[in-house]
């Protein structure tokens, strides 16, 4: 079997979500490729080459793949798929975006952010908002598979010395153009990948509340979440969401501030190694979850908290 | 332009689901059913481009069982003009949703095509992009923001660390998130006008589709449990607890 690993990178680094790609990858078994597609990504290549049990790197440095332009990044992995058995990819807005095509051009489904690798053609996966799993097994002669983050353990970034290839297939679609991109300008680790996520609900009752959060996390090195509710109530930008609809985080310590605890907030957030609830509600759902409950008022405990730290 | 809108029925976002005892899937008797919030979504951007004078029709479209015409119905309900229910009792997977849809478009020939950005029953995030692709248009998923210029829209998209602003040419597939807009209540007169609007009813043999599924569910079953915290009674004992029991923070 040969696995192609579509990386996740910014042009000039591999994310992480890319080294549990490979370890999903690792889990199914065959030999495994990875496609750096970007402009001016040869760092990304180098260090894509460098991740332990890869045993190639391809790399597709074009214009057109600047931006991952679905339809562009899409045309070119249809290109390569019928020489893999699986092509896989992080379950990320990225991956979420392309792969469904790449599938679709291929005739063959994709099963998406599979939690875990029962055998070749066999995977686990949530649904219902993680509320069940469901082992599903695909006909297909190529699977297409996006992987969950937070559930295989990364494979280690170094180690490994594979041989580069530049690919040279280039597909400019042109029925999308890339304007502009507004990424929010991190002072703190990505909620994606922070060991340590302090995230503030309804009970926040404004976005300038958030300013509480912040000061734990700072001494705690902490990222920052939120629930879908606090999106919604325009406190803060969607890419704190945390949950169903939002980001998928298992961090070792996660800490619910002023959040009910809602099915769809929990989906996001309930493989954390440790739950803190701190709600003033102790009927609230989220203390269902939570290896440690405290029931008080978030505008009191937290102060105390951040005082204590 | 002619705008085509996506329903799926799925369990009411409300719903606690359980797993059944057998494992066979999750257990749908007696469960409220509703249009999947995102397709809500959908729903509602395509009949405020009519409400602008953008757009001329809303087509909504549902695929599955014939008690799907109650979701249409409730898109009807919201403003769209006129259904068509792709008629199925097979377990409808995102490919085959998709090569319908292709169908329908070469039927319809809509300028623009909206679909929510996922359905929370099997959250696959994938309907939208297949029918793209297939349908060889480009494509604008996880929308916060539409605007539709000459030939073409601009779409702002939710990505992870912010947003991404595309403009794509038209026709196109735009998959909704959460704060493109938000959706209104269907009126009581609204109901009722909508019980005259029109739904075409089609199978997959009539669209030339074969949609047998790809995907085989082997067993369904309930995520592993976490075992039963405690309460702490003060913010030095919780310190304490993750400091020296957890041993999360230093």
């Amino acid at each position: 079997m040969s696995i192609l690993v579509v990386a996740d990178h910014d042009n000039d680094t591999i994310k992480a979500s890319t080294l549990v790609t490979v370890a999903a990858a690792t889990a199914i078994g065959g030999d495994i490729e990875v496609l750096v597609a970007g402009e001016n990504c040869g760092a990304a290549g180098e260090a894509a080459s460098k991740i332990a049990g890869v045993s190639k790197v391809l790399v597709a440095d074009n214009a057109a793949y600047a931006h991952a332009i679905a339809e562009n990044i899409a045309a070119l992995v249809v290109e390569l798929g019928p020489n893999y058995s699986h092509i896989l990819t992080a379950t990320t807005t990225t991956g979420k975006n392309f792969m469904p095509r790449v599938a679709a051009l291929l005739d063959v489904a994709q099963i998406s952010d599979i939690s875990a690798v029962v055998s070749e053609d066999t995977f686990e996966r949530p649904i219902y908002a993680g509320n069940a799993i469901a082992t599903v097994q695909s006909s297909d002669s190529i699977k297409v598979l996006t992987v969950r983050g937070t559930a295989f353990d990364p494979v280690a970034a170094d180690g490994g010395s594979a041989a580069i290839e530049a690919v040279d297939v280039v597909t400019d679609t042109g029925l999308t153009t890339w304007d502009r991109d507004e990424i929010v300008k991190l002072e703190r680790p990505e909620l994606t990948a922070a060991s340590i996520i302090v995230s503030g609900g309804r009970g926040m009752q404004n976005g300038e509340n958030f300013a509480l959060l912040e000061s734990v996390a700072d001494k705690l090195g902490a990222a920052i979440g939120a629930s879908r509710a606090a999106v919604d109530a325009g406190f803060v930008p969607n890419d704190m969401q945390v949950g169903q609809t939002g980001k998928i985080v298992a961090p070792d310590l996660y800490i619910a501030v002023g959040i009910s605890g809602a099915i769809q907030h929990l989906a996001g957030m309930k493989d954390s190694k440790v739950i803190v609830a701190i709600n003033k509600d102790e009927d609230a759902p989220i203390f269902q979850v939570a290896d440690y409950g405290l029931v008080a008022d978030l505008f009191k405990a937290v102060p105390e908290l951040d005082s204590m730290l | 332009m002619k705008v085509l809108v996506t329903v799926k029925r799925v369990v009411d976002y409300n719903v606690n689901v359980r797993v059944l005892s057998d494992n066979t899937g999750v257990d749908l008797n007696n469960v409220k059913m509703s249009v999947n919030p995102f397709d809500e979504i959908a729903i509602e951007e395509a009949v405020r481009l009519k409400e602008a004078g953008t757009a001329e029709e809303v087509v909504v479209v549902s695929i599955g069982t014939s008690a799907c015409q109650e979701q249409i119905r409730t898109a009807l309900a919201l403003g769209a003009d006129r259904g068509i229910l792709v008629e199925t009792d097979e377990d409808m997977q995102p490919l085959a949703i998709a090569k319908c849809m292709k169908a329908l478009i070469e039927k319809e020939q809509p300028g623009l095509i909206i679909t929510g950005k996922q359905a929370i029953d099997d959250d696959n995030s994938q309907t939208g992009q297949m029918i793209a692709a297939l349908a060889g248009l480009s494509q604008a998923t996880f929308a916060s923001e539409l605007v539709i210029g000459d030939g073409t829209a601009t779409v702002t998209r939710e990505i992870d660390g912010g947003l991404e602003t595309i403009t794509v040419k038209l026709p196109a597939i735009v998959t909704t998130d959460l704060r493109l807009n938000e959706p209104r209540y269907a009126s009581l007169p609204n109901i009722m006008k909508a019980k005259k609007k029109p739904i075409d009813t089609y199978t997959p043999a009539d669209l030339g589709v074969e949609v047998a599924p790809r995907v085989k569910t082997l067993k369904v079953t309930p995520p592993a449990e976490r075992k039963a915290g405690i309460i702490v009674e003060t913010v030095e004992e919780l310190v304490d607890k993750l400091k020296n029991e957890a041993k999360v923070i230093s």
